[in-house]
């Protein structure tokens, strides 16, 4: 007898349950939250002076072009820390117990998660576009551009929540689970999120040149805005891709371990 | 596939956590449509060996047959005929009680037909039905511990394992789930329970092993278990050593402890036994300072088998979850 053959069916079950649990407990609402408020003080507050360091006589309206795509980067980096803590919660009750020893497809407990934060994130990220649009963000892109935009952010949200599930599978508790993915949210600020790197220090400059975030940050700037890409698409996808299966192997790793915690 | 003559078959089965051995070489024989207890003070490994049996953890050594599938091949096959209530309470919180069970209809990959009706079933026969569009968070220990073995039963499972299916309930309801236990085998499941009280092995089950440091130390109907337990017996305790010695002078055979001015009286500690026993130091003339009536318990049992008293057992027994 084989469950692989209940993969959809077991999966699709499970990411039933994440989102009946996510519709009584909206922790989407952080998701959008934090971005949101960065947003309108980012903009808001700082976005006069820093609009004009980007291009000048800018002001308000140019820094709202250029920090809406690390805004949502941020958005994606704080994903992970909600994953690994419902990942962990399961974890460390006596549900997986249960999973575990019904045969059901063995991944789906994990699959439901990643697709159920999936979801979760996209719609949180459609709500962030809105509100920057709101609030003075004017992207130029032709429909297909904005696929390619959407495709790329899908794809590091992905990556970034397998990401969520390798922490929340590693963690012994729930507390540790909500910390261990929270450095994450230092690199749109350490990258080109807020502002060129370029202006940076060397050292600083340096790490925000060749760490994840930047190339795909550079790519939607470029792709809704028009400014320029380079390389910085490979870039973006081939992390992405990295991060995924390396995410994907360490978790797997962690999940079948012999044992029961 | 046929049904095999026993649902569980278990030989020679070792698990060690590093140097600490946990499970040294037990072996395991439940008829099919039996109850199984295994019976065991904090840290016997009751849990271990039903973490082993239904696919959780893997052994070190032994032959396993669960339903006539080994969980080290066919695990999925085990799984597919099992079903487990762990000692942790296994429902999702955040889902209300018929949430819960659809879970495990979908699970179980029954139709939707089929699905609702044996949750509805479930829901009955577990006296959910008024909770079951309530979270499982507002829920109190004992319904919580049945919509948990409800969930367990969704998949029609042919054996039940359940570790301390009773721990930290109340006398009422851990008679409430004794019924429905009863109740399951009476339908053809096999019951693998463990329990760390003497009582609740004696009402349920057929065959009875009591596990101790990782060895089975004794095992029987419960009757055959009991008959190698010491009976009870009165302890009366004085105000002096002249009185303890008129005392043991009234009574042939007892235990006395000069140190303590104690003297242990046989008896079952009915109330007959009770009055016959003052009715005899009246008669002599005797005055007690304290008497306290001792009937046979998981101590005792450990206590005769071992050679040592487990006061684990009954101290920590009800705070376990
Ligand atoms: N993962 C583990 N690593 C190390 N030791 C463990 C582990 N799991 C259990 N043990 C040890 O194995 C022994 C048996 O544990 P087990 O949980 O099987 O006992 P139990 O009979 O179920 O006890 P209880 O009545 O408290 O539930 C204990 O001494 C425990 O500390
Ligand atoms: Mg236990």
């Amino acid at each position: 007898m084989s469950t692989t053959a209940y993969a959809l069916r077991d999966s699709t079950t499970m990411l039933r349950r994440y989102l009946l649990r996510a519709r009584r407990y909206p922790m989407i609402m952080f998701l959008i939250g934090i971005p949101v408020v960065m947003l309108l003080l980012f903009v808001y507050v700082f976005g006069g002076t820093l609009g004009d360091g980007i291009a000048a006589g800018g002001g308000r309206a140019a820094y709202a072009n250029y920090v809406t795509p690390g805004i949502l980067l941020l958005a994606i980096a704080s994903a992970p820390q909600l994953t690994a803590i419902g990942v962990a919660q399961d974890m460390t009750e006596g549900i997986i117990a249960r999973f575990r020893t019904m045969a059901i497809f063995r991944p789906s407990v994990l699959t439901g998660h990643v697709l159920g934060n999936l979801v979760q994130l996209v719609v949180a990220l459609a709500v962030v576009v809105g509100v920057a649009v709101a609030v003075g963000f004017r992207p130029n892109a032709t429909p297909v551009e904005w696929v390619a935009a959407a495709g790329l952010l899908t794809l590091v949200s992905f990556a970034c929540v397998w990401f969520g599930v390798a922490c929340g599978l590693t963690a012994r508790t729930v507390e540790s689970a909500s910390n261990l993915p929270m450095p994450l949210i230092l690199l749109p600020f350490l990258g080109s999120g807020f502002v060129p790197t370029d202006s940076m220090p060397d050292a600083v400059g340096w790490v925000a040149e060749y760490q994840p975030f930047t190339p795909v940050m550079e790519t939607v700037r470029g792709l809704l805005l028009g400014t320029g890409i380079g390389n910085s698409a490979w870039l973006a996808v081939a992390w992405s891709v990295a991060i995924t299966v390396g995410c994907f192997y360490w978790a797997r790793a962690r999940y079948n371990r012999d044992g029961v915690r | 596939m046929p049904t095999p003559a026993n649902a569980i078959e278990v030989t020679g089965l070792r698990k060690a956590y590093g140097d600490k051995t946990v499970l040294a070489g037990i072996d395991l024989r439940v008829p099919t449509g039996t109850i199984f207890s295994l019976l065991g003070p904090n840290g016997a490994g009751k849990t271990t060996a039903v973490n082993i049996m239904s696919t959780l953890l893997r052994p070190d050594a032994g032959e396993i047959r669960i339903a006539g599938h080994d969980p080290a091949s066919d695990p999925d096959a085990v799984r597919a005929a099992i079903g487990l209530t762990g000692q942790f309470s296994a429902v999702d919180n955040y889902l209300t009680g018929a949430e819960n069970l659809a879970l495990m209809a979908d699970l179980n990959h029954l139709d939707r037909r089929e699905g609702r009706r044996r949750i509805a079933d479930l829901l009955a026969r577990f006296e959910l039905t008024e909770a079951a569009a309530k979270p499982a968070t507002t829920y109190s220990g004992g319904m919580k511990r049945r919509l948990d073995l409800a969930m367990t039963l969704v998949g029609n499972p042919r054996v039940v394992f359940l570790d301390e299916p009773t721990t930290g309930l109340d006398p009422r309801s851990r008679r409430t789930m004794w019924d429905s236990i009863r109740g399951l085998v009476a339908s053809g499941v096999t019951i693998f329970l463990t329990t760390q009280y003497l009582e609740e092995a004696d009402q349920l089950a057929d065959r009875v092993a009591l596990l101790d440091h990782g060895r089975i130390i004794a095992e029987g109907t419960p009757a055959e278990l009991k008959r190698l337990i010491p009976g009870g017996h009165i302890r009366l305790r004085f105000a002096g050593p002249a009185e303890l010695e008129s005392a043991a002078g009234v009574f042939g055979t007892s235990t006395r402890d000069d140190d303590a001015l104690t003297l242990q009286v046989p008896s079952d500690g009915g109330v007959r036994s009770l009055r016959e026993v003052l009715d005899r130091l009246d008669g002599a003339a005797v005055e007690i300072a304290e008497l306290t009536v001792h009937t046979p318990d998981l101590d005792d049992v450990f206590l005769t088998l071992t050679g040592r008293p487990d006061t684990a057992a009954t101290l920590e027994g009800a705070s376990n979850r």
